[in-house]
């Protein structure tokens, strides 16, 4: 067994004397967020998530091997048939290979073994009884990046009318381990479980045991498979029979750690008549060299059972030269197991240098739905080659796929899809609208849309229109006294409006505002 | 113990070089076969894993010999008898001296490839194999590269002013294990202008390449039907250059066919060029029919349009492959694209993957892919008007097709072909 190396992280801030007064004007004080914290984050320019926490860490030794895949087992104290499910995992990755060739992605190469694959806060070696317990050092992350660890908080910077009350559950994950879940005895009381995955394999291996891989199985892919056999932690959730669950759900995932994988796994099982809404948010510190981050989320929905799943994506990108920035290969797939099962995958991807991800749904039970709304934001030397997946298997299944890709700068950005109608899924229905938006003559934007429809009874529509910003609208805002990147913030937020509408609202303000932040410097 | 897999393409492609033999010809075309030989070897022929092939089994297409496909009893008037041309006629890919017209036309030579390859010297050398290479990037297409290595007939035509009559290249299928492997050039001069009309079926394979240069200003408006003869299997390539302010129209008339994939490659490369490309097909059974588009924008204020429209029934396959690859600098890019299938009961599909990749921010790109089932409300207004199903039937697939044959600028070659799709359906009514 590999015994574990402690290191101390050195913070890394660089701090341009210049940049930062321009900076402190144009950013927006979130309500609750101390002086101190706001000149921190705007000492780090336009991505204000790249501040590094100096926390006593413990890593795994580099590299992923047998035993280092048992030592996250055993970490995670799990019972031989995980051990053996990761093991059986990790011989299926070592005959695979990187698909290299098919993603329109100028794909670096990843050198396995010089990676971490475990790496947690030194304070989290005996996990917390409660948030009271947790490292001041962890929270203080938590309260720099807005989001709320104390019960009865809610999310900054959202207004809400008098007398609403509205309560976000969050598990947060830090590096390779969850630091904390809140709300849980609320959750427990309406029969909900909501825990991290880790906990979860301790606490209900009969749940994990009969879901876990069931929807993307531990061979899918070369990055699924990487992470079946690595996954150190995420999020566990279990709806039980028609249960509404009580408030939403979220995890918030932070990589801190230097030259460290995140692979992280969330599994969601609603049972029948049940209806959960789960939000995914996600931040990591500048640095100057890319960092892999490997994720796979399951969901299963039975009969007459509904699933929101939000994702607001704001890994660090990359600085504008394209140095750095976190790799995002992530596989999200959810199975409609029973009839009138629902699905709805929301993504608002605007960070990562490259985001390679396929959020799918499987339309397994009659009358089951699928929905996919997305924009994707690209710029400087981002990458992304991201899109859906919706494969109709039952009778009078449904499918809409909106995606509005913007790329500006050097940016690279994809829509890759499949819809595929079988021949059973008779009286089935899909709708695509992919629309690209391009500012600058330097970037890319492109449709790879695969349409199979094999019954007749089925209609498939797929609409795709590509354009640069309208001359018009801007020169209208620009005539009316607004400046020219705010037009264009302006213009972009028009455009993305029909993903925008469906989002929660803690995450509506938020992408609003990540719109706008990431096109920065995208004109003029 | 390691098993070596074996390498399916290169067996595959040895299996079929061995099976051909490189004609004989001048220095110019023994070059430029031996380099289309080394370009095949280096990409082996296709297999159905390739990305590229991944709705059409290209098996039948690389086999070292056809499958016999019976040729069907004449029962119609020729296609295009109507219409005035100078008819140049292959029978089971061979020219056919006796049965053609004297290869006189003013502003137009035309001659045998075998006569222009035969030569030393012939303009020929900056065409043949030319296209065909430059439109092997980005995706492979091996199968013409074998056509031009091995190509045993064609025509190599030469527009230089105004023509007065179409060219039509008339090909007739007779033998029932003919394999026609046929290579055509056609170049405009700066201004020219010409139709040419092919008619099929050819043989019971065919592989055929054209390879189009129209310069400056010049206009070629192609239109083909590829006969109805339902067992034979075919593969052909268009590869076509356009100069600054040119026009280039196709247009492809398909009825059944177990295998057709017909590879259509658009290079814009001089600025204001417009091509216009569309297709209709209708089939039933093991009717397999595949269009595959790459239209390349590499100049500014160019125009690309697609139209592909199919009908589909008794278990039949529809695929359509479009792209349009708009590179950085193409600015003013208008690019159009639609494939629509009609699919007439529950047994048939239809695949597709329409592509945008766009390096250019001033450009105005879109594409529409649509699947489905007649319309019932439609077809329920025409019953109640008294219409009988079968006819009503034949209207609404009719009236689905009109799209794509209004894309044929000339009226009286819509109206040919419109009338033979009528004769299609109502033989099958």
């Amino acid at each position: 067994m590999a015994a574990l190396d402690n290191r101390t992280e050195a913070p890394v801030m660089e701090i341009r004397p210049d940049a930062l007064q321009a900076r402190e004007a144009a950013l927006d004080v979130r309500e609750g967020v101390d002086e101190a914290t706001v000149a921190a984050v705007a000492s780090l320019g336009a991505y204000k998530y790249g501040f590094e926490t100096d926390i006593e860490t413990e890593y795994a030794p580099k590299g992923v091997n047998e035993d280092i895949v048992r030592l996250i087992s055993d970490k995670n104290g799990e019972p031989a048939w995980m051990t053996d499910w990761r093991l059986s995992a990790f011989a299926r990755w070592q005959e695979m290979q990187e698909p290299r060739h098919w993603p329109l992605l100028d794909l670096p190469e990843i050198d396995f073994q010089d990676q971490y694959y475990f790496a947690r806060p030194k304070s989290m070696a005996v996990k917390p009884k409660s948030l009271d317990d947790v490292d001041p050092k962890l929270l203080e992350t938590y309260k720099k990046l807005g989001i709320p660890l104390k019960e009865q908080e809610i999310l900054a910077g959202v207004e809400r009318p008098e007398g609403e009350q509205r309560k976000v559950a969050v598990d947060a994950v830090f590096d390779s381990v969850s630091v904390g879940t809140t709300f849980q005895a609320e959750l427990r009381r309406a029969g909900v479980i909501f825990c991290s995955i880790s906990e979860a394999i301790r606490e209900h291996p009969e749940l994990v045991r009969k879901y876990l891989g069931s929807v993307v199985p531990p061979s899918d892919n070369f990055y699924a498979t990487l992470n079946s056999a690595v996954f150190s932690d995420g999020s566990f959730v279990y709806i039980p029979p028609g249960v509404r669950c009580p408030m939403e759900l979220s995890t918030y995932f932070r990589i801190n750690a230097e030259n460290t994988g995140q692979f992280e796994r969330t599994l969601i099982i609603a049972d029948k008549g049940s209806y959960v809404s789960y939000l995914e948010g996600c931040t990591a510190p500048k640095r100057d060299i890319a960092q892999l981050h490997a994720a796979v989320v399951e969901i299963i929905v039975e009969e007459d059972a509904e699933v929101k799943y939000s994702t607001v994506q704001n890994w660090y990108p990359g600085d504008a030269e394209g140095k750095g920035g976190v790799l995002n290969y992530v596989t999200k797939r959810a199975d409609c197991r029973g009839d009138r099962a629902k699905v709805m995958w929301t993504q608002v991807e605007t960070g990562s240098a490259i985001t390679w991800k396929y959020p799918s749904c499987i339309l397994r039970g009659d009358d089951s739905q699928g929905e996919f709304y997305s924009i994707a934001i690209a710029n400087n030397h981002q990458q992304a080659d991201t899109g859906t997946k919706m494969v109709h298997l039952g009778k009078r299944t449904r499918s809409r796929i909106v995606s509005k890709g913007i790329s500006a700068g050097h940016a690279q950005n994809t829509y890759r899809g499949l819809v595929s109608m079988h021949p059973k899924a008779s009286e089935s229905r899909n709708y695509t609208q992919c629309d690209s938006l391009l500012i600058g003559d330097q970037c890319g934007a492109h449709t790879v849309p695969y349409i199979e429809v094999r019954n007749a009874s089925s209609r498939v529509e797929h609409e795709a229109t590509t354009s640069k910003v309208d001359d018009d609208q801007l020169f209208y805002c620009r005539s009316r006294g607004v400046g020219e990147e705010e037009a264009v913030a302006l213009v972009v937020n028009g455009f993305c409006k029909e993903v925008l509408q469906v989002l929660p609202m803690e995450f509506m303000v938020e992408a609003q505002q990540l719109v706008a932040i990431s096109l920065e410097g995208s004109v003029g | 113990m390691t098993l070596a897999r074996p390498n399916l393409r290169a067996q595959a492609t040895e299996a079929r070089l061995q099976a051909l033999t490189l004609p004989e010809g001048g220095a110019w075309a023994r070059a430029a076969r031996m380099a289309a030989l080394t370009r095949l070897q280096g990409l082996g022929l296709p297999v159905r894993r390739d990305e590229y092939w991944r709705f059409t089994d290209p098996a039948t297409l690389t086999a070292p010999a056809p499958a016999p496909a019976q040729p069907l009893a004449d029962d119609e008037a020729p296609a295009f008898a109507g219409i005035d041309a100078l008819r140049l006629v292959f029978v089971d890919g061979r020219f056919d001296a006796a049965a053609s017209d004297p290869l006189a036309l003013s502003g137009v030579t035309i001659e045998r490839l075998p006569d222009a390859a035969a030569r030393d010297i012939h303009w020929a050398q900056g065409l043949y194999g030319v296209l065909e290479a430059e439109g092997q990037h980005p995706v492979a297409r091996p199968l013409a590269a074998l056509n031009t290595a091995f190509a045993t007939d064609g025509v190599v035509i030469h527009v230089t002013g105004p023509v007065a009559r179409p060219v039509h290249i008339v090909q007739r299928h007779e033998d029932p294990s003919s394999d026609a492997l046929l290579h055509h050039l056609v170049k405009l001069d700066p201004g020219a202008r010409l139709t040419l009309l092919e008619s099929g079926p050819a043989a019971a394979r065919l592989n055929s390449v054209m390879e189009v240069e129209v310069a400056d200003g010049a206009a070629l408006h192609h239109v083909r039907t590829q006969g109805r003869d339902h067992q034979r299997r075919t593969a052909t390539h268009v590869f076509a250059r356009l100069g600054q302010g040119s026009d280039f129209r196709s247009f492809t008339l398909t009825f059944n066919g177990v295998l057709t994939r017909n590879e259509m490659v658009v290079s814009l490369t001089g600025s204001d060029a417009v091509a216009h490309v569309a297709g209709a097909a209708v089939g039933d059974g093991d009717f397999h029919h595949d269009d595959t588009v790459f239209i390349t924008h590499g100049a500014e204020g160019c125009e690309s349009r697609q139209v592909f429209k199919k009908v589909l029934r008794g278990g039949a396959t529809g695929v359509f492959q479009g792209k349009i690859l708009v590179k950085a600098g193409a600015q003013k890019t208008d690019g159009y694209q639609l494939s629509q299938a009609l699919l007439l009961d529950e047994s048939s599909q239809f695949l597709a993957k329409p592509e945008l990749e766009i390096y250019a921010d001033d450009v105005k790109c879109s594409h529409g892919s649509t699947a489905g089932a007649i319309d019932e409300t439609a077809l329920f207004y025409l019953r109640s008007r008294g219409v009988p199903a079968r006819e009503a039937m034949d209207l609404l697939t009719l009236a689905f097709l009109r799209e794509a044959l209004e894309e044929i600028a000339d009226a009286a070659l819509a109206e040919d072909l419109s009338a033979r799709l009528e004769g299609w359906l109502a033989r099958r009514r």
